[in-house]
């Protein structure tokens, strides 16, 4: 990113320069592009909402749907929102280590998301309720696949933080990098708001 | 204010306590909702209610405390975007569920 | 091992078709040829294959925006020559197949692989220095999203020679583009290509509104900016909120043709209208995003040309405001016809109403700005006026068609192809030229001849009447859209008129050729020594022609808005400062390059379905990102001596 330090016209200021302007430009635009996933999560649940009985005489969301299984999914996300908060404060002080242990934290936390999720999958499909089932069934998979398929990238991406603090420690661009996953992880645990309280509660609820 | 660091971007960072106040908010307004719908205490529409309330309410607890949210000139840019895609989403959705629903209805 | 690919592929037996690909593949290699003849490889490697840098990078967007539009064209020139003869016995000489291809692929190039990567090019050599800025908020994003256009582009140019085009339109309604319908590589040409260049436009999106909102040079708020800058900002607020739309409808479509889900099928639960609902409210949008930067660069020339500076300039940017929000509300439009309720129809009538009054509120900007102004008319200025006059004649007729009791009669008829046709020529493509004869000396440093712009104006103008009025009087008569053969011969010569109307903007796209060639001629003769052309109102005339790699030596600062003009004025314009200052400035690297190319890869293997080599591709993006984002060496300083001798290479001007 590039600095906006430079000459200008004699008496004048040179506006904003220094590397916290490059960060902050950094965030902007991660952030913008946060706004446009947001509106991607929209038109799949748009999708949903319009083919939530679009059953083809197949199976509904209150016989498919695991509340209890759910609301674990919900616990663990959220821990690992809040964990990765921890990272943070730990990243402000300079504490390497901390940093790397609330890393794996919150990437295993999230990793017992995806694995539950992943195993819900596999037993609806077993059961003959897979994506090709029916309407309903291609926006729930992709829905929440979607949702998940955004935690899994999320997972890599912390594999390499920690790779990048573990070797290069927390520099400027490492903390920079560190604080736009922390955007986009509790950017996805917002969006788990909205996915479980339409999809599985509401679907329950039929 | 919970929030008195100001990060490498100017935006504020969170403290211990603001990420276990927003950490105990998010888990009573998951349970709650959660409790509505397993118990099945409430009335159809009251549950639902209940449920997009606390959404809600967690989505700004989260926004707030976790993405450090707030009106500060160093996040004004990030709330007028956030605005603008509520909005949109409104628009997006509200609009696709009244055209479908009204193409459901009619053919 | 190669999927579904084969030599069967390739169309032997369609001469028309193996005529084009021997002339592509023999322009291509005559390209090559050249390069290497000239022995220009390392020079085309390191300055630009390679750059990150936002002027060059735009060059090379508009490069490959007029090669498509030649592509786009010899599909109009076809389509109209058929039309003009398939009546009654004669079948015409393009069989219904190749017809249906061509008609789609002529409105997805010209939308998506014209339009957008040359209003990209405008924005990326012109904005960040109207802003005052040296580059763009994210230089390596900008070439990444310049690559993926580029891999998305030859994805439809490869489907001329292996495998098929999509025959379900631009557009791509289920459930004909479903796999029961349209079981070939078509539809997913169409898909991976729109997909993968539509992520770079989304990048580009938030880039350049990042850069507006980040990299102002100082003094200059926001409504001290350029109206052009101004569109720009609306245009990419529209993009980072339309795109993702599409990205949802084509990966659902995708689904349901990969995997056998059931989003727009027939049965099973599928719903074939979502598609053209999601479809649209990422398509209207679309088409505004053609547009506005159109009108900014009008704004832009009636101020320059008329020497006055424009009227109502906070009217302007709210006008354009009131568009861009309401563009979002406007989408049901396009389908009045599928069945919703009347309620829905008439509130989404009403919105389109209400979008007129804003572009009328500009129309009437510009004229008066042109009002009392001292007008000299260069070809810029001429592409504008006959924007202003052919463009209101569509309006009026979008107007006609936002009723939707009159939509439900013309709807899909010749009316609407004149309709938006009269959109996209007199607005969008005459303010593309418009602003590349303007900004042309800027990013290149010669002028253009204006002789030969001028009569490709002429040529346009008229050819687009000849071709376009006839279609007016054919929807009225009842003829649809997308015909390949018909059986009234009331309607031929309209269509024998239009054809004529076809050739003489082929005339019109020749003399723009012929422009260029004669003007790199008399490059010599015609250098912009100055920098300042035109006699500019706006900072990028500060910069020399063509820029350095930095923009601006020393970055201005802006009291008001026109802020050159006023800085020519007050005398202040071309001050030597007393030393200059090392200059950091990102370095060139061939990861933008690579992703395009994975991209490329990745999308030919989903559409042949060679599984492995899609695996390979994605994995390499990955592996490029993650290579890329734990890199930190990627700026360099460009030391004050430099500067100071790049600068020193501009001829001196005189004082004010």
């Amino acid at each position: 990113m590039m600095q906006t330090q430079s000459l200008t016209m004699p008496g004048h200021a040179s506006g904003e320069h220094g590397s916290h302007d490059v960060a902050s430009t950094q965030a902007l635009g991660f952030w913008i592009y946060l706004m446009s996933d947001l509106v991607v999560f929209s038109g799949l649940f748009a999708t949903y909402v319009v083919m939530a009985h679009n059953y083809a005489g197949g199976p509904t969301g209150k016989e498919l749907f695991h509340l209890p299984g759910a609301l674990l999914e919900t616990m663990l996300l959220l821990c690992s929102s809040a964990v990765y908060g921890l990272a943070m404060i730990a990243m402000h002080k300079g504490d390497k280590r901390l940093v790397l242990a609330g890393l794996a934290a919150a990437l295993l936390l999230g990793l017992g998301f995806v694995c539950m999720e992943v195993s819900e999958f596999h037993a609806m499909i077993s059961e003959g309720a897979g994506p090709q089932r029916s309407g309903f069934l291609s926006a729930f998979f992709t829905l929440v696949g979607t949702h998940g398929l955004h935690v899994s990238f999320g997972m890599l991406w912390m594999v390499v933080m920690m790779a990048q603090t573990a070797a290069k420690g927390l520099t400027g661009p490492v903390q920079a990098r560190l604080s736009r996953l922390g955007m986009f992880w509790h950017f996805l645990d917002i969006v788990w708001i909205g996915l479980f309280s339409v999809v599985y509660l509401m679907g329950v609820m039929q | 204010m919970n929030q008195t660091h100001q990060n490498s971007t100017g935006a504020g960072s969170g403290t211990l306590k603001s990420y276990a106040t927003g950490f105990i908010l998010s888990i009573v307004l998951t349970a709650i909702p959660f409790m509505l719908v397993m118990n099945g205490s409430l009335s159809h529409s009251a549950t639902i209610f209940c449920i997009f309330t606390a959404a809600i309410l967690q989505i700004f607890v989260q926004l707030h405390y976790f993405l450090h949210l707030d009106r500060s000139s160093a996040m004004y840019w990030n709330l007028i975007s956030l605005l603008f895609t509520f909005f949109i989403i409104f628009l997006f959705v509200g609009g696709s569920i009244w055209i479908m629903y009204s193409l459901h209805y009619r053919m | 091992m190669f999927g579904k690919l084969s030599l069967s592929a390739i169309p032997y037996h369609d001469p028309i078709v193996m005529g084009a690909v021997y002339g592509s593949l023999l322009a291509g290699m005559g390209v090559i040829a050249l390069i290497t003849y000239f022995k220009k490889w390392p020079y085309l490697w390191t300055e630009w294959l390679t750059t990150v840098d936002h002027k060059k990078i735009g060059i090379m967007y508009i490069i490959l925006a007029m090669i498509m539009l030649l592509r786009g064209f010899s599909d109009a020139i076809m389509m109209r020559a058929h039309q003009a003869i398939a009546v009654g016995a004669s079948p015409g000489f393009l069989p219904p197949d190749h017809f249906n291809q061509i008609f789609s692929a002529h409105g997805t190039i010209m939308i998506l692989f014209m339009a957008m990567p040359f209003f990209s090019g405008l924005m990326n050599i012109v904005v960040p220095q109207q802003i005052g800025a040296r580059d763009v908020a994210f230089p390596f994003l900008n070439a990444v999203s310049l690559w993926l256009s580029v891999a998305g582009a030859m994805l439809v140019m490869v489907s001329l020679g292996v495998g098929e085009f999509s025959r379900a339109g631009w557009s791509g309604y289920t459930p004909l583009s479903e796999m029961a319908y349209s079981p070939d590589t078509g539809v997913d040409y169409w898909i991976w290509s729109i997909q993968i260049s539509g992520a770079g436009t989304l990048l580009t999106g938030i880039n350049f509104l990042v850069t507006t909102l980040k990299m102002r040079a100082p003094g200059m708020t926001l409504m001290r900016m350029p109206l052009f800058t101004w569109t720009t900002v609306f245009t990419n607020v529209l993009i980072i909120f339309a795109f993702p739309i599409l990205t949802v409808a084509l990966a659902l479509l995708s689904l349901d043709r990969y995997c056998g889900m059931h989003f727009f099928t027939n049965d099973m639960g599928g719903n074939t209208m979502m598609y053209i609902n999601l479809f649209w409210t990422w398509g209207h949008p679309e088409v505004y995003i053609v547009i506005l930067p159109a009108f900014g660069i009008f704004s832009e020339v009636v101020a320059t040309f008329s020497r006055k500076k424009l009227f109502g300039y906070g009217s302007l940017v709210y006008a354009t405001a009131a568009i861009m929000f309401l563009s979002f509300s406007v989408w049901v439009h396009h389908f009045f016809t599928m069945g919703t309720s009347a309620n829905v129809n008439i509130f989404f009538g009403i919105s389109t109403m209400l979008i007129a009054i804003p572009t009328g509120v500009k129309v009437f900007n510009w004229l008066f700005t042109m009002y009392r102004g001292r007008v000299r008319f260069t070809s810029p200025l001429l592409w504008t006026l006959g924007f202003l006059t052919t463009f209101a004649v569509g309006g009026l007729t979008g107007v006609l068609l936002s009723m939707p009791p009159a939509d439900y009669v013309l709807h899909n008829s010749l009316f609407l192809i004149a309709h938006f046709h009269n959109m996209l020529v007199p607005g969008v493509l005459f303010g593309f030229m418009a602003g590349y004869a303007y900004w042309f000396p800027k990013a290149i440093g010669f002028r253009l001849n204006e002789t030969w712009g001028k009569l490709s104006f002429w040529f346009w103008l008229s050819g687009f009447y000849l071709a376009f009025i006839p279609l007016y009087i054919l929807g009225f008569m009842g003829m649809p859209r997308r015909m390949q053969h018909f059986d009234n011969p009331a309607w031929q010569p309209y269509l024998i008129v239009a054809a004529l109307g076809t050739l003489l903007i082929l005339f019109g796209i020749g003399c723009t050729l012929m422009q260029l060639f004669v003007s790199i001629r008399q490059r010599q003769a015609n250098r912009d020594l100055t920098g300042d052309p035109w006699d500019g109102r706006t900072l990028e005339w500060l910069t020399a022609s063509p820029p350095a790699a930095y923009n601006f030596a020393v970055i201005p600062t802006v009291h008001d808005r026109d802020a050159f003009w006023d800085m020519k004025q007050n005398g202040t314009a071309y001050q030597k400062p007393d030393r200059y200052e090392d200059i950091e400035m990102p370095k060139n690297t061939v990861w933008g390059l690579a992703i395009g190319v994975f991209s490329f890869l990745f999308g030919f293997a989903m559409i042949w379905y060679i599984w492995w080599l899609a695996g390979l591709s994605f994995l390499g993006l990955i592996a490029v990102v993650i290579a890329r984002a734990s890199n930190d060496d990627t700026f360099e300083i460009i030391p004050a001596a430099e500067v100071a001798r790049i600068e020193g290479l501009r001829p001196q001007k005189g004082t004010a």
